[in-house]
């Protein structure tokens, strides 16, 4: 059953890995990144049940943490000025 | 079933090396060397080898993300075209290839009991470290006792590193808080980073220590301490981490790190041993052993971390 | 009862499973950015919450489910944040969505 579930993360990640390749922009590529980085978690955890040592659950919690971390200083990095225009431009930007 | 994990996960390495090779955005580049070091995590767990994989996590994921990140930002975001017809490059790597896959011929198979990794050292590592040193995780007894002089080492290399990017690139010592009118309106991600700061920290000090017991010490905490504090310098700008810690003493911890380590060294030699020689430091040779792991990664950590703090300010701080 | 416990985490894990199929179908095949966010959230938050229950259910009471809580807690802001943060940042770098233009009546 383990098995099923990870080879299903297996395809997901695959999935993602098109998607971050085919781009077109880069957001579809952190986002599929970011997705990527959810399924590890995932599958890390899945794999500590499968090789009963469930105790690597550290592993999954680091991901957890710092791709988060990742995907916000690739936007903020990126792009600095985040937020000082957009709510005028767009109209429709948090208020 | 590991096996066939392990294969589809190196397909999936390879298709993703190609993509970079192929990838003319140095920013999608980023993101799928971002990808690569998540598979070759989970590659890792699968091979067992889970402090490896606990460092790539935070690492390669996490702090050179980050770093290539803010590098792309100083320069440019497009791959230069070479000038030079790209020819004598590929025959030398062709040849670098053959040479290497040449060498994989002679090495033991997959798993082998008699390969030679698995009959010197390792053996007695495995056998002796527990009565030794007395820690459950051998990786670590291995990492800050067996080979403490390696290690020592390595956290010079990386304060070097944090040397040699204040002497390249320098940094303002108050960054100027250029950031700080758009991210008032972040209220969600100041939200979160208020909330996740905290955590963090807390468990980069939860790796920090419990690297005896499980994955994880100095090296991974002192990342993900890192980590915590650039969590905090994206949400509330530069210059207000920079309030909070300065860069000054970033410099003086950089360097205190690295001290420590060298100090239990000489206090082991003081105490009448060998260099970097942890049994003497207690009455107990096992509580000695401890003591010492203990401190050496305490060194480690606050060195890297410190030493990624001190790159990033360079590198970010930089762009205005 | 370690019957029930089982077949509920199993129910959980591939339920899970299926979410996650459907989120990386849709980043797969939906036609621009803004719709991919949606299919991301859906692995983000149901699947992998789903897998994370089963996985807890497996766990028992022991550290490991407090882990698994703890990862479950943080994924359930990391990744709306994440997605949030990304949608944010598309829409300020003028990313163009991509609009219907024969709506119905």
């Amino acid at each position: 059953m383990f098995i099923a579930v990870s080879s299903v993360i297996l395809i997901a990640i695959a999935v993602g890995l098109v998607r971050a390749i085919r781009g077109p922009s880069l957001y579809d590529r952190v986002l599929a990144a970011n997705m990527i980085g959810t399924l590890t978690v995932l599958m890390v955890a899945i794999l500590g049940f499968m090789t009963g040592r469930p105790e690597f659950l550290d592993i999954a919690l680091v991901y957890v943490l710092i791709s988060f971390v990742s995907t916000l200083a690739v936007l903020r990095v990126h792009n600095p000025g985040a937020g000082t225009t957009a709510s005028s431009v767009k109209g429709s930007g948090e208020q | 079933m590991e096996n066939l994990i392990n294969d589809v996960l190196l397909g999936l390495l390879m298709i993703t090396g190609f993509a970079i090779v192929r990838m003319k955005s140095l920013l999608g580049v980023t993101m799928l060397t971002s990808i690569y070091s998540l598979l070759s995590a989970s590659l890792f767990v699968v091979l067992d080898a889970v402090d490896v994989a606990l460092t790539e996590a935070a690492i390669g994921a996490g702090i050179a993300t980050v770093l290539m990140v803010a590098t792309v930002a100083l320069t440019t975001d497009e791959e230069k075209v070479p000038r030079h017809t790209p020819l004598l490059p590929l025959l030398v790597v062709m040849a670098t290839g053959a040479a290497l896959i040449y060498g994989t011929l002679d090495m033991p198979h997959h798993g082998d009991p008699l390969a030679p990794a698995h009959r010197y050292v390792a053996d007695s590592y495995l056998h002796d470290s527990p009565v030794e040193i007395g820690v459950p995780n051998v990786v670590t007894s291995v990492l800050a006792s067996y080979r403490g002089y390696d290690t020592l080492g390595e956290v010079t290399v990386i304060f070097t590193a944090a040397a040699g990017v204040l002497a390249l690139l320098g940094y303002r010592t108050r960054g100027r808080n250029i950031e700080a009118a758009g991210i008032r309106k972040q209220v969600v991600l100041r939200v979160i980073a208020k909330l996740f700061f905290p955590l963090i920290l807390l468990f980069a000090l939860y790796v920090q220590f419990h690297g005896d017991y499980g994955p994880g010490g100095g090296f991974q905490a002192g990342v993900i301490f890192a980590t915590g504090f650039i969590l905090y310098a994206l949400a509330f700008g530069l210059g207000t981490a920079q309030r909070l810690i300065p860069s000054q003493l970033l410099r003086i911890l950089a360097a205190a790190g690295v001290l420590i380590y060298a100090a239990v060294g000489l206090e082991s030699m003081l105490l009448g041993g060998k260099f970097l020689e942890y049994r003497v430091l207690a009455d107990d040779p096992i509580a000695g052993q401890h003591l010492g792991i203990l401190l050496i990664e305490l060194g480690v950590g606050i060195t890297v971390a410190s030493v990624m703090l001190i790159i990033y300010y360079g590198f970010v701080s930089r762009r205005h | 009862m370690d019957m029930v416990l089982a077949v509920l985490s199993w129910s959980c894990l591939l339920g899970g499973a299926i979410f996650l199929l459907i989120g990386a179908l849709g980043v797969l095949r939906f036609p621009d950015f803004y719709t991919r966010l949606h299919a991301v959230s859906v692995c983000d938050t149901l699947g992998a919450g789903l897998v994370l229950a089963g996985l807890m259910l497996q766990g028992g009471f022991s550290l490991v489910t407090v882990k698994l809580l703890l990862m479950f807690y943080f994924m359930m802001f990391t990744g709306p944040t994440a997605v949030h943060a990304l949608a944010q940042a598309a829409m300020q770098g003028k990313l163009q969505a991509v609009v219907d233009e024969h709506e119905p009546e």
